[in-house]
Protein backbone atom coordinates (compact mmCIF):
# COMPACT_ATOMS: atom_id res chain seq x y z
CA UNK A 1 0.00 0.00 0.00
CA UNK A 2 1.34 3.88 -1.14
CA UNK A 3 1.49 6.82 1.35
CA UNK A 4 -1.16 7.65 -1.12
CA UNK A 5 -3.48 4.38 -0.87
CA UNK A 6 -2.77 4.88 3.02
CA UNK A 7 -4.05 7.87 3.62
CA UNK A 8 -7.12 8.16 1.26
CA UNK A 9 -8.27 4.85 3.04
CA UNK A 10 -7.85 6.88 6.52
CA UNK A 11 -9.83 9.36 4.81
CA UNK A 12 -12.30 7.03 3.81
CA UNK A 13 -12.53 5.47 7.02
CA UNK A 14 -13.02 9.04 8.67
CA UNK A 15 -15.89 9.63 6.81
CA UNK A 16 -17.45 6.47 7.54
CA UNK A 17 -17.71 7.16 11.29
CA UNK A 18 -18.55 11.25 10.85
CA UNK A 19 -21.67 9.90 8.66
CA UNK A 20 -22.95 7.66 10.76
CA UNK A 21 -22.58 10.27 13.32
CA UNK A 22 -24.80 12.51 10.93
CA UNK A 23 -22.12 15.33 10.96
CA UNK A 24 -22.34 15.93 14.47
CA UNK A 25 -19.29 16.66 16.53
CA UNK A 26 -19.49 17.18 20.29
CA UNK A 27 -15.78 17.90 19.89
CA UNK A 28 -14.69 15.97 22.84
CA UNK A 29 -10.90 16.85 24.14
CA UNK A 30 -9.98 14.94 26.65
CA UNK A 31 -7.96 17.45 29.00
CA UNK A 32 -5.05 15.87 31.34
CA UNK A 33 -5.39 17.06 34.42
CA UNK A 34 -2.95 14.53 36.37
CA UNK A 35 -0.77 11.56 35.26
CA UNK A 36 -2.63 9.80 32.97
CA UNK A 37 -5.92 11.34 34.03
CA UNK A 38 -8.20 12.99 32.01
CA UNK A 39 -11.28 14.83 31.93
CA UNK A 40 -13.33 15.83 29.08
CA UNK A 41 -15.37 19.69 30.15
CA UNK A 42 -19.18 20.24 29.13
CA UNK A 43 -19.86 23.46 28.85
CA UNK A 44 -21.79 25.54 31.51
CA UNK A 45 -25.50 25.66 29.86
CA UNK A 46 -28.84 23.89 29.99
CA UNK A 47 -29.26 21.15 27.63
CA UNK A 48 -29.85 22.43 23.96
CA UNK A 49 -29.99 21.55 20.86
CA UNK A 50 -26.19 23.17 20.15
CA UNK A 51 -24.86 21.22 22.66
CA UNK A 52 -26.45 18.11 22.46
CA UNK A 53 -26.67 17.38 26.39
CA UNK A 54 -22.37 18.19 26.41
CA UNK A 55 -22.84 20.15 29.42
CA UNK A 56 -21.39 17.40 31.52
CA UNK A 57 -17.66 16.07 32.72
CA UNK A 58 -16.62 12.87 31.99
CA UNK A 59 -13.29 11.61 32.48
CA UNK A 60 -11.25 8.34 32.52
CA UNK A 61 -7.75 7.21 34.08
CA UNK A 62 -5.15 5.26 31.64
CA UNK A 63 -3.83 2.82 33.94
CA UNK A 64 -1.28 0.08 33.84
CA UNK A 65 -3.86 -2.26 32.89
CA UNK A 66 -6.18 -0.69 30.95
CA UNK A 67 -8.70 2.01 31.29
CA UNK A 68 -11.02 3.39 33.89
CA UNK A 69 -14.17 5.51 32.34
CA UNK A 70 -16.12 7.69 34.85
CA UNK A 71 -19.42 8.33 33.13
CA UNK A 72 -20.57 8.18 29.48
CA UNK A 73 -22.64 11.54 28.88
CA UNK A 74 -25.39 12.50 27.99
CA UNK A 75 -26.25 10.07 24.06
CA UNK A 76 -25.03 7.25 22.32
CA UNK A 77 -23.30 9.56 20.10
CA UNK A 78 -21.54 11.31 22.98
CA UNK A 79 -20.56 7.71 24.79
CA UNK A 80 -18.96 6.66 20.47
CA UNK A 81 -16.89 9.66 20.32
CA UNK A 82 -15.93 9.82 24.15
CA UNK A 83 -14.44 6.02 23.21
CA UNK A 84 -12.84 7.55 19.88
CA UNK A 85 -11.38 10.19 22.07
CA UNK A 86 -10.06 7.69 24.75
CA UNK A 87 -8.31 5.68 21.56
CA UNK A 88 -6.77 8.31 20.48
CA UNK A 89 -4.89 8.85 23.75
CA UNK A 90 -3.85 5.01 24.67
CA UNK A 91 -4.19 1.84 22.79
CA UNK A 92 -5.24 0.21 26.06
CA UNK A 93 -8.40 -1.53 26.41
CA UNK A 94 -11.45 -0.43 28.30
CA UNK A 95 -11.39 -2.04 31.77
CA UNK A 96 -14.55 -0.41 33.06
CA UNK A 97 -17.22 2.38 33.18
CA UNK A 98 -18.55 4.03 36.36
CA UNK A 99 -22.07 5.91 36.29
CA UNK A 100 -21.72 7.91 39.11
CA UNK A 101 -25.75 8.70 39.59
CA UNK A 102 -28.74 7.70 37.43
CA UNK A 103 -28.72 11.16 35.90
CA UNK A 104 -29.48 11.19 31.84
CA UNK A 105 -26.13 13.60 31.32
CA UNK A 106 -23.91 10.99 32.92
CA UNK A 107 -25.45 7.71 31.58
CA UNK A 108 -26.67 7.87 28.18
CA UNK A 109 -23.86 6.66 26.70
CA UNK A 110 -23.21 3.61 28.12
CA UNK A 111 -24.87 2.10 24.72
CA UNK A 112 -21.05 2.44 23.53
CA UNK A 113 -19.70 0.46 26.33
CA UNK A 114 -22.16 -2.26 26.13
CA UNK A 115 -19.48 -4.94 26.26
CA UNK A 116 -17.74 -3.27 29.12
CA UNK A 117 -18.48 -4.04 32.64
CA UNK A 118 -20.30 -1.04 33.84
CA UNK A 119 -20.61 -0.46 37.13
CA UNK A 120 -22.84 1.86 39.38
CA UNK A 121 -24.13 1.78 43.04
CA UNK A 122 -27.24 -0.50 43.60
CA UNK A 123 -29.42 2.49 44.05
CA UNK A 124 -28.39 4.20 40.48
CA UNK A 125 -28.95 1.04 39.20
CA UNK A 126 -32.78 0.93 40.28
CA UNK A 127 -33.16 4.68 39.39
CA UNK A 128 -32.01 4.16 36.20
CA UNK A 129 -34.50 0.93 36.15
CA UNK A 130 -37.70 2.85 36.64
CA UNK A 131 -36.77 6.23 35.34
CA UNK A 132 -34.16 5.77 32.09
CA UNK A 133 -36.20 5.25 29.38
CA UNK A 134 -37.81 9.04 30.49
CA UNK A 135 -34.98 10.60 30.53
CA UNK A 136 -34.46 9.49 27.55
CA UNK A 137 -37.33 10.72 26.05
CA UNK A 138 -37.17 13.84 28.17
CA UNK A 139 -33.68 14.51 26.66
CA UNK A 140 -34.92 14.08 23.04
CA UNK A 141 -37.29 16.75 23.56
CA UNK A 142 -34.24 19.17 25.20
CA UNK A 143 -31.39 17.70 22.49
CA UNK A 144 -32.77 17.07 19.43
CA UNK A 145 -31.02 15.02 17.34
CA UNK A 146 -28.21 14.35 18.97
CA UNK A 147 -30.01 11.93 21.12
CA UNK A 148 -31.21 9.63 17.77
CA UNK A 149 -30.56 6.22 18.67
CA UNK A 150 -29.72 6.54 22.06
CA UNK A 151 -31.60 3.68 24.70
CA UNK A 152 -31.17 2.88 28.24
CA UNK A 153 -28.26 0.54 28.88
CA UNK A 154 -28.19 -0.46 32.78
CA UNK A 155 -24.81 -0.69 34.24
CA UNK A 156 -24.07 -4.53 35.14
CA UNK A 157 -21.81 -4.76 38.44
CA UNK A 158 -23.10 -3.16 41.73
CA UNK A 159 -20.11 -1.26 43.11
CA UNK A 160 -19.60 -1.93 46.60
CA UNK A 161 -18.34 1.36 48.24
CA UNK A 162 -14.34 1.20 49.90
CA UNK A 163 -10.83 0.48 48.21
CA UNK A 164 -9.91 -0.95 44.58
CA UNK A 165 -6.88 -1.23 42.85
CA UNK A 166 -6.58 -1.08 39.12
CA UNK A 167 -3.56 -1.16 37.03
CA UNK A 168 -1.43 0.24 39.64
CA UNK A 169 -4.28 3.33 40.98
CA UNK A 170 -5.41 3.03 44.48
CA UNK A 171 -9.60 3.84 43.98
CA UNK A 172 -11.59 4.98 46.70
CA UNK A 173 -15.39 3.98 45.41
CA UNK A 174 -17.16 6.33 48.18
CA UNK A 175 -20.89 6.41 48.37
CA UNK A 176 -22.84 9.47 49.14
CA UNK A 177 -26.13 10.86 49.03
CA UNK A 178 -28.13 14.20 48.19
CA UNK A 179 -27.82 15.09 45.16
CA UNK A 180 -29.49 11.98 44.41
CA UNK A 181 -30.20 8.91 46.13
CA UNK A 182 -27.08 7.20 45.53
CA UNK A 183 -24.24 9.37 44.61
CA UNK A 184 -20.72 7.69 43.64
CA UNK A 185 -17.22 9.44 44.04
CA UNK A 186 -14.14 8.54 42.94
CA UNK A 187 -11.18 9.25 44.85
CA UNK A 188 -8.10 7.98 43.29
CA UNK A 189 -5.57 8.17 45.62
CA UNK A 190 -2.54 7.87 43.59
CA UNK A 191 -3.07 11.18 41.71
CA UNK A 192 -5.15 12.85 44.55
CA UNK A 193 -7.74 13.67 41.69
CA UNK A 194 -11.47 13.45 43.46
CA UNK A 195 -14.04 12.94 40.45
CA UNK A 196 -17.25 14.31 42.61
CA UNK A 197 -19.84 13.95 40.05
CA UNK A 198 -22.38 15.99 40.71
CA UNK A 199 -22.28 16.53 44.82
CA UNK A 200 -20.20 19.22 43.83
CA UNK A 201 -21.06 22.08 41.18
CA UNK A 202 -18.26 24.40 40.21
CA UNK A 203 -19.59 28.02 38.83
CA UNK A 204 -22.62 26.34 37.76
CA UNK A 205 -26.01 26.23 39.73
CA UNK A 206 -26.75 22.79 41.37
CA UNK A 207 -29.72 20.95 39.79
CA UNK A 208 -32.38 19.55 42.82
CA UNK A 209 -34.69 17.28 40.60
CA UNK A 210 -33.97 14.27 43.11
CA UNK A 211 -31.49 16.08 45.46
CA UNK A 212 -31.89 15.67 49.34
CA UNK A 213 -30.76 19.05 50.11
CA UNK A 214 -29.94 18.58 54.01
CA UNK A 215 -28.75 14.92 53.28
CA UNK A 216 -26.97 16.81 50.47
CA UNK A 217 -25.51 19.40 53.04
CA UNK A 218 -24.02 16.88 55.31
CA UNK A 219 -22.25 14.46 52.93
CA UNK A 220 -20.55 18.04 51.69
CA UNK A 221 -19.02 17.97 55.14
CA UNK A 222 -17.59 15.18 54.50
CA UNK A 223 -16.09 15.67 51.05
CA UNK A 224 -14.03 18.60 52.32
CA UNK A 225 -12.44 16.06 54.65
CA UNK A 226 -10.88 14.04 51.84
CA UNK A 227 -7.72 13.99 51.02
CA UNK A 228 -7.73 15.30 47.59
CA UNK A 229 -5.28 17.84 45.32
CA UNK A 230 -7.50 18.34 42.33
CA UNK A 231 -11.34 18.10 42.12
CA UNK A 232 -13.23 17.29 39.21
CA UNK A 233 -16.74 18.68 39.53
CA UNK A 234 -19.79 17.48 37.58
CA UNK A 235 -20.25 20.34 36.05
CA UNK A 236 -17.86 22.88 35.69
CA UNK A 237 -14.09 23.31 35.74
CA UNK A 238 -11.70 21.25 37.73
CA UNK A 239 -9.99 22.95 40.87
CA UNK A 240 -7.68 22.84 43.62
CA UNK A 241 -8.81 23.13 46.62
CA UNK A 242 -12.26 23.49 48.87
CA UNK A 243 -13.98 26.39 46.77
CA UNK A 244 -16.14 24.33 44.59
CA UNK A 245 -17.41 22.41 47.42
CA UNK A 246 -18.18 25.30 49.25
CA UNK A 247 -20.20 27.13 46.23
CA UNK A 248 -22.13 24.05 46.44
CA UNK A 249 -22.71 24.07 49.99
CA UNK A 250 -23.37 28.12 50.02
CA UNK A 251 -26.00 27.53 47.00
CA UNK A 252 -28.01 25.07 48.70
CA UNK A 253 -27.91 26.80 52.08
CA UNK A 254 -29.42 29.58 50.48
CA UNK A 255 -31.91 28.07 48.39
CA UNK A 256 -33.60 26.25 51.95
CA UNK A 257 -32.96 29.61 53.45
CA UNK A 258 -34.72 31.39 50.85
CA UNK A 259 -37.76 28.87 50.26
CA UNK A 260 -38.58 28.22 54.20
CA UNK A 261 -38.20 31.91 54.63
CA UNK A 262 -41.05 32.20 51.61
CA UNK A 263 -42.94 29.36 52.95
CA UNK A 264 -42.81 30.97 56.34
CA UNK A 265 -44.24 34.26 54.92
CA UNK A 266 -47.18 32.63 52.96
CA UNK A 267 -46.09 32.87 50.08
CA UNK A 268 -47.84 31.04 46.92
CA UNK A 269 -45.23 28.63 44.66
CA UNK A 270 -46.02 31.02 42.14
CA UNK A 271 -44.86 34.13 44.19
CA UNK A 272 -41.20 32.74 44.72
CA UNK A 273 -40.63 32.03 41.13
CA UNK A 274 -38.90 35.28 40.45
CA UNK A 275 -36.38 35.63 43.81
CA UNK A 276 -33.81 38.18 45.30
CA UNK A 277 -30.90 36.53 45.43
CA UNK A 278 -27.25 37.80 46.46
CA UNK A 279 -25.02 38.39 43.57
CA UNK A 280 -22.58 35.60 44.34
CA UNK A 281 -25.69 33.29 43.40
CA UNK A 282 -27.68 34.55 40.99
CA UNK A 283 -23.81 35.06 39.19
CA UNK A 284 -24.32 31.26 38.93
CA UNK A 285 -24.61 29.98 34.81
CA UNK A 286 -28.31 28.96 34.59
CA UNK A 287 -29.66 30.21 37.98
CA UNK A 288 -32.81 31.42 36.52
CA UNK A 289 -33.61 28.09 35.05
CA UNK A 290 -31.99 26.02 37.88
CA UNK A 291 -33.90 27.97 40.56
CA UNK A 292 -37.12 27.85 39.03
CA UNK A 293 -36.85 24.06 38.20
CA UNK A 294 -35.56 23.54 42.12
CA UNK A 295 -38.97 25.55 43.24
CA UNK A 296 -40.73 22.56 41.46
CA UNK A 297 -38.55 20.25 43.33
CA UNK A 298 -38.24 21.23 46.82
CA UNK A 299 -41.20 23.81 47.52
CA UNK A 300 -44.03 21.35 47.79
CA UNK A 301 -42.73 19.53 50.77
CA UNK A 302 -41.65 22.63 52.72
CA UNK A 303 -44.65 24.53 52.26
CA UNK A 304 -46.65 21.12 53.52
CA UNK A 305 -44.43 20.86 56.69
CA UNK A 306 -45.52 25.07 57.16
CA UNK A 307 -49.00 24.27 56.45
CA UNK A 308 -49.28 21.26 58.36
CA UNK A 309 -48.32 23.57 61.62
CA UNK A 310 -51.53 25.53 60.99
CA UNK A 311 -54.71 24.90 63.25
CA UNK A 312 -57.22 23.07 61.92
CA UNK A 313 -60.45 21.98 63.36
CA UNK A 314 -62.45 19.37 61.41
CA UNK A 315 -65.96 20.17 61.87
CA UNK B 1 -95.34 34.13 -3.59
CA UNK B 2 -95.85 38.46 -3.13
CA UNK B 3 -95.94 37.60 0.22
CA UNK B 4 -92.39 36.05 0.35
CA UNK B 5 -90.84 38.76 -1.42
CA UNK B 6 -92.00 41.12 0.98
CA UNK B 7 -90.23 38.79 3.31
CA UNK B 8 -87.11 38.34 2.05
CA UNK B 9 -87.65 42.44 1.22
CA UNK B 10 -87.86 42.77 4.83
CA UNK B 11 -84.69 40.86 5.74
CA UNK B 12 -82.56 42.62 3.24
CA UNK B 13 -83.65 45.75 4.77
CA UNK B 14 -81.61 43.82 7.97
CA UNK B 15 -79.11 43.00 6.38
CA UNK B 16 -77.58 46.19 7.30
CA UNK B 17 -78.17 46.11 11.23
CA UNK B 18 -76.59 42.29 11.04
CA UNK B 19 -72.91 43.71 9.27
CA UNK B 20 -73.19 46.20 11.72
CA UNK B 21 -73.48 44.49 14.43
CA UNK B 22 -71.35 40.87 13.23
CA UNK B 23 -68.55 44.32 12.22
CA UNK B 24 -68.71 45.13 16.27
CA UNK B 25 -67.58 41.82 17.15
CA UNK B 26 -65.76 41.38 15.13
CA UNK B 27 -63.61 44.27 16.24
CA UNK B 28 -63.51 42.55 18.99
CA UNK B 29 -62.54 39.86 18.21
CA UNK B 30 -59.56 41.07 15.55
CA UNK B 31 -58.02 42.58 18.98
CA UNK B 32 -54.39 40.89 18.56
CA UNK B 33 -54.16 37.92 21.03
CA UNK B 34 -50.99 39.15 22.84
CA UNK B 35 -50.04 34.99 22.99
CA UNK B 36 -50.93 34.05 19.58
CA UNK B 37 -53.37 30.91 20.56
CA UNK B 38 -55.30 29.44 18.05
CA UNK B 39 -57.77 28.57 20.28
CA UNK B 40 -58.17 32.10 21.58
CA UNK B 41 -61.45 32.63 19.33
CA UNK B 42 -63.23 29.44 20.26
CA UNK B 43 -62.36 29.22 24.27
CA UNK B 44 -63.69 33.66 23.88
CA UNK B 45 -66.58 32.48 22.34
CA UNK B 46 -67.16 29.36 24.47
CA UNK B 47 -66.04 30.77 28.10
CA UNK B 48 -66.68 34.10 28.08
CA UNK B 49 -69.78 34.94 25.40
CA UNK B 50 -70.72 38.30 24.15
CA UNK B 51 -68.79 40.24 26.60
CA UNK B 52 -66.55 42.87 25.86
CA UNK B 53 -63.44 41.21 26.42
CA UNK B 54 -59.46 43.53 26.40
CA UNK B 55 -56.27 42.06 26.91
CA UNK B 56 -54.99 43.85 30.47
CA UNK B 57 -51.62 44.00 31.82
CA UNK B 58 -53.85 44.73 35.48
CA UNK B 59 -54.58 41.44 35.47
CA UNK B 60 -50.96 39.58 37.22
CA UNK B 61 -50.98 35.76 35.90
CA UNK B 62 -47.67 34.69 37.46
CA UNK B 63 -46.45 31.21 36.40
CA UNK B 64 -43.19 29.14 35.19
CA UNK B 65 -41.99 29.81 31.52
CA UNK B 66 -41.12 25.84 31.53
CA UNK B 67 -43.28 23.45 33.16
CA UNK B 68 -40.73 21.49 35.54
CA UNK B 69 -43.30 18.81 36.74
CA UNK B 70 -46.14 18.95 34.27
CA UNK B 71 -48.82 17.72 37.17
CA UNK B 72 -47.94 20.52 39.41
CA UNK B 73 -47.40 23.73 37.96
CA UNK B 74 -47.79 26.85 39.76
CA UNK B 75 -50.09 29.33 38.73
CA UNK B 76 -51.18 32.66 40.88
CA UNK B 77 -53.71 35.07 39.21
CA UNK B 78 -54.20 38.18 40.90
CA UNK B 79 -56.84 41.03 39.68
CA UNK B 80 -56.33 43.22 42.73
CA UNK B 81 -54.80 46.75 40.29
CA UNK B 82 -58.80 46.20 38.56
CA UNK B 83 -60.70 47.23 41.91
CA UNK B 84 -63.95 45.00 41.80
CA UNK B 85 -64.07 42.38 40.41
CA UNK B 86 -67.34 40.30 40.57
CA UNK B 87 -65.80 36.71 38.78
CA UNK B 88 -62.49 35.17 37.30
CA UNK B 89 -61.96 32.34 35.43
CA UNK B 90 -58.49 30.68 34.55
CA UNK B 91 -58.44 28.14 31.51
CA UNK B 92 -55.31 26.76 29.51
CA UNK B 93 -56.38 26.44 26.82
CA UNK B 94 -54.55 23.60 24.84
CA UNK B 95 -55.20 21.37 27.52
CA UNK B 96 -57.48 18.57 26.73
CA UNK B 97 -60.35 20.29 29.58
CA UNK B 98 -59.76 23.99 29.18
CA UNK B 99 -61.57 25.28 32.21
CA UNK B 100 -59.21 25.03 35.48
CA UNK B 101 -61.03 27.05 37.70
CA UNK B 102 -63.52 29.89 38.65
CA UNK B 103 -63.68 32.35 41.21
CA UNK B 104 -66.76 34.69 42.99
CA UNK B 105 -64.33 36.85 45.00
CA UNK B 106 -67.03 38.19 47.13
CA UNK B 107 -65.48 39.82 49.94
CA UNK B 108 -61.93 38.45 49.09
CA UNK B 109 -59.29 40.15 46.94
CA UNK B 110 -59.43 38.65 43.20
CA UNK B 111 -56.52 36.65 43.56
CA UNK B 112 -56.38 33.09 44.00
CA UNK B 113 -52.69 30.74 43.89
CA UNK B 114 -52.80 27.16 42.61
CA UNK B 115 -51.15 24.25 40.91
CA UNK B 116 -52.42 23.08 37.49
CA UNK B 117 -51.70 19.61 35.32
CA UNK B 118 -50.76 20.47 32.11
CA UNK B 119 -50.95 18.51 28.98
CA UNK B 120 -48.48 20.05 26.38
CA UNK B 121 -47.85 23.81 26.35
CA UNK B 122 -50.53 25.78 26.70
CA UNK B 123 -51.76 29.55 27.32
CA UNK B 124 -52.82 30.01 31.02
CA UNK B 125 -55.52 32.57 31.03
CA UNK B 126 -57.15 34.87 33.66
CA UNK B 127 -60.62 36.59 32.73
CA UNK B 128 -61.46 39.05 35.08
CA UNK B 129 -65.25 40.64 35.03
CA UNK B 130 -65.67 44.09 36.06
CA UNK B 131 -68.85 45.54 37.19
CA UNK B 132 -69.33 47.27 33.85
CA UNK B 133 -69.64 44.00 32.15
CA UNK B 134 -66.52 43.48 30.61
CA UNK B 135 -63.48 40.81 30.60
CA UNK B 136 -60.24 41.84 31.05
CA UNK B 137 -57.93 39.32 30.01
CA UNK B 138 -54.04 38.15 30.39
CA UNK B 139 -52.09 35.00 30.35
CA UNK B 140 -48.61 33.59 29.81
CA UNK B 141 -47.66 30.32 27.96
CA UNK B 142 -46.09 27.63 29.89
CA UNK B 143 -43.91 25.57 28.02
CA UNK B 144 -44.21 21.70 28.93
CA UNK B 145 -42.97 18.25 28.09
CA UNK B 146 -46.74 16.66 28.58
CA UNK B 147 -48.31 13.68 29.94
CA UNK B 148 -49.67 16.03 33.12
CA UNK B 149 -54.04 15.02 32.57
CA UNK B 150 -53.23 11.53 31.34
CA UNK B 151 -50.90 10.22 33.57
CA UNK B 152 -52.59 9.16 36.36
CA UNK B 153 -52.16 10.89 39.74
CA UNK B 154 -49.81 10.18 41.94
CA UNK B 155 -52.72 10.16 44.97
CA UNK B 156 -54.59 7.45 43.06
CA UNK B 157 -51.92 5.59 42.45
CA UNK B 158 -50.89 5.34 46.26
CA UNK B 159 -53.75 2.71 47.44
CA UNK B 160 -53.74 4.84 50.70
CA UNK B 161 -55.06 8.04 49.45
CA UNK B 162 -59.34 6.97 50.38
CA UNK B 163 -57.92 6.99 53.76
CA UNK B 164 -56.67 10.54 53.81
CA UNK B 165 -58.94 11.92 51.39
CA UNK B 166 -60.67 14.78 52.28
CA UNK B 167 -57.99 15.71 54.81
CA UNK B 168 -57.21 19.43 55.31
CA UNK B 169 -54.11 21.73 56.56
CA UNK B 170 -53.71 25.07 56.51
CA UNK B 171 -53.11 28.16 58.03
CA UNK B 172 -53.85 31.69 58.26
CA UNK B 173 -51.33 34.85 57.89
CA UNK B 174 -53.08 38.26 59.14
CA UNK B 175 -51.99 41.47 57.31
CA UNK B 176 -53.25 44.70 58.25
CA UNK B 177 -56.36 44.43 56.23
CA UNK B 178 -56.33 41.14 55.00
CA UNK B 179 -55.87 37.11 55.82
CA UNK B 180 -53.85 35.32 53.82
CA UNK B 181 -55.36 31.69 53.29
CA UNK B 182 -53.04 28.67 52.60
CA UNK B 183 -54.61 24.91 52.75
CA UNK B 184 -53.81 21.70 51.18
CA UNK B 185 -56.82 19.51 50.29
CA UNK B 186 -55.72 15.59 49.89
CA UNK B 187 -57.90 14.48 47.03
CA UNK B 188 -57.07 12.44 44.05
CA UNK B 189 -58.14 15.38 41.22
CA UNK B 190 -58.58 12.67 38.29
CA UNK B 191 -59.17 13.90 35.18
CA UNK B 192 -60.94 11.07 33.66
CA UNK B 193 -58.94 11.07 30.72
CA UNK B 194 -56.62 7.87 32.27
CA UNK B 195 -58.13 4.96 31.18
CA UNK B 196 -60.14 3.25 33.99
CA UNK B 197 -59.94 6.50 36.30
CA UNK B 198 -62.84 8.49 36.11
CA UNK B 199 -63.17 12.06 36.66
CA UNK B 200 -63.46 12.58 40.68
CA UNK B 201 -62.54 16.08 41.51
CA UNK B 202 -63.24 18.78 44.12
CA UNK B 203 -65.44 20.96 42.15
CA UNK B 204 -67.16 23.52 44.69
CA UNK B 205 -65.59 25.50 47.96
CA UNK B 206 -67.22 27.90 50.35
CA UNK B 207 -64.99 30.10 52.34
CA UNK B 208 -66.91 31.29 55.74
CA UNK B 209 -66.34 33.02 58.28
CA UNK B 210 -67.55 32.32 61.91
CA UNK B 211 -71.06 33.72 61.53
CA UNK B 212 -71.61 31.96 58.32
CA UNK B 213 -71.28 34.56 56.08
CA UNK B 214 -69.74 33.79 52.99
CA UNK B 215 -65.78 35.52 52.11
CA UNK B 216 -65.16 33.77 48.70
CA UNK B 217 -66.30 30.96 46.53
CA UNK B 218 -64.05 28.40 44.23
CA UNK B 219 -65.13 26.09 41.55
CA UNK B 220 -62.66 23.51 40.79
CA UNK B 221 -61.79 21.61 37.89
CA UNK B 222 -60.20 18.70 36.49
CA UNK B 223 -57.40 20.29 35.62
CA UNK B 224 -56.18 21.21 38.92
CA UNK B 225 -53.31 19.47 40.79
CA UNK B 226 -54.03 16.67 43.24
CA UNK B 227 -53.96 17.47 46.57
CA UNK B 228 -55.07 21.33 45.71
CA UNK B 229 -53.04 23.42 47.60
CA UNK B 230 -54.72 26.82 47.59
CA UNK B 231 -53.84 30.31 48.53
CA UNK B 232 -56.39 33.20 48.91
CA UNK B 233 -56.86 36.83 50.55
CA UNK B 234 -59.66 37.44 52.25
CA UNK B 235 -60.97 40.15 54.76
CA UNK B 236 -59.33 40.00 58.08
CA UNK B 237 -61.01 37.32 60.25
CA UNK B 238 -59.79 35.09 63.17
CA UNK B 239 -61.29 31.94 61.58
CA UNK B 240 -61.99 30.49 58.16
CA UNK B 241 -64.68 27.77 57.53
CA UNK B 242 -64.09 25.94 54.41
CA UNK B 243 -66.63 24.02 52.86
CA UNK B 244 -67.09 21.90 49.68
CA UNK B 245 -67.82 19.12 47.83
CA UNK B 246 -66.43 16.71 45.04
CA UNK B 247 -68.30 15.21 41.60
CA UNK B 248 -69.50 12.23 43.81
CA UNK B 249 -70.68 14.54 46.64
CA UNK B 250 -68.39 13.80 49.34
CA UNK B 251 -67.85 16.28 51.81
CA UNK B 252 -64.87 18.62 52.78
CA UNK B 253 -64.86 21.04 56.03
CA UNK B 254 -62.39 22.07 58.11
CA UNK B 255 -62.23 25.33 60.26
CA UNK B 256 -58.62 27.22 59.93
CA UNK B 257 -58.28 28.98 62.81
CA UNK B 258 -55.32 31.72 62.97
CA UNK B 259 -52.23 30.92 65.00
CA UNK B 260 -50.03 27.50 65.50
CA UNK B 261 -50.76 24.50 66.70
CA UNK B 262 -50.15 24.37 70.68
CA UNK B 263 -47.19 21.55 70.54
CA UNK B 264 -45.19 23.71 68.09
CA UNK B 265 -45.11 26.77 69.97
Amino acid sequence: MTLAQGFSSILIALAIVTSAWGGKDYGLKPVEIAPNTYVLLGVNEHFNFRNGGNIVNTGFIVTQAGVVVIDSGPSRLYGEQLRAAIGKVTDKPILKLFNTHLHPDHVLGNQAFEEVPIAALAGTIEGMRQQGESFNDAMYRLAGAWMAGTRVVLPTETVQPGSLEIGGHHLQLIEMKGHSHADLMILDQTTGVLFAADMVFHGRTPTTPHADPNHWLQALQRVAKLDFKLLVPGHGSVIEGPQAIEQTRDYLQWLIAHLTRAAEEGMSMAEVLQPDAPPEISALAVFHQEYQRSVSHLYPAIEAKVLSRGRVVRE
Amino acid sequence: MKARVARSFHLLLLLPVFCCTTNKIHAEQDQVDPLKSPMWQDMRRNLLGDSPVIFDDRVRVLAPGNAEDSMNVPVLVDASALGEVSRLLVFAELNPIHKVLEMEPLQANPLVGFRIKVQQATPVRAAALTPDGTWHVAGRIVEAAGGGCTVPSLGSGDSDWASRMGEVVGRLWPNNDATRLRLRIMHPMDTGLVPGIPAFHIDRLDFLDATGEPLSRLFLYEPVAENPVITLDLPRRDSVTVVGTDNNGNPIEAKIVAGLQEAER
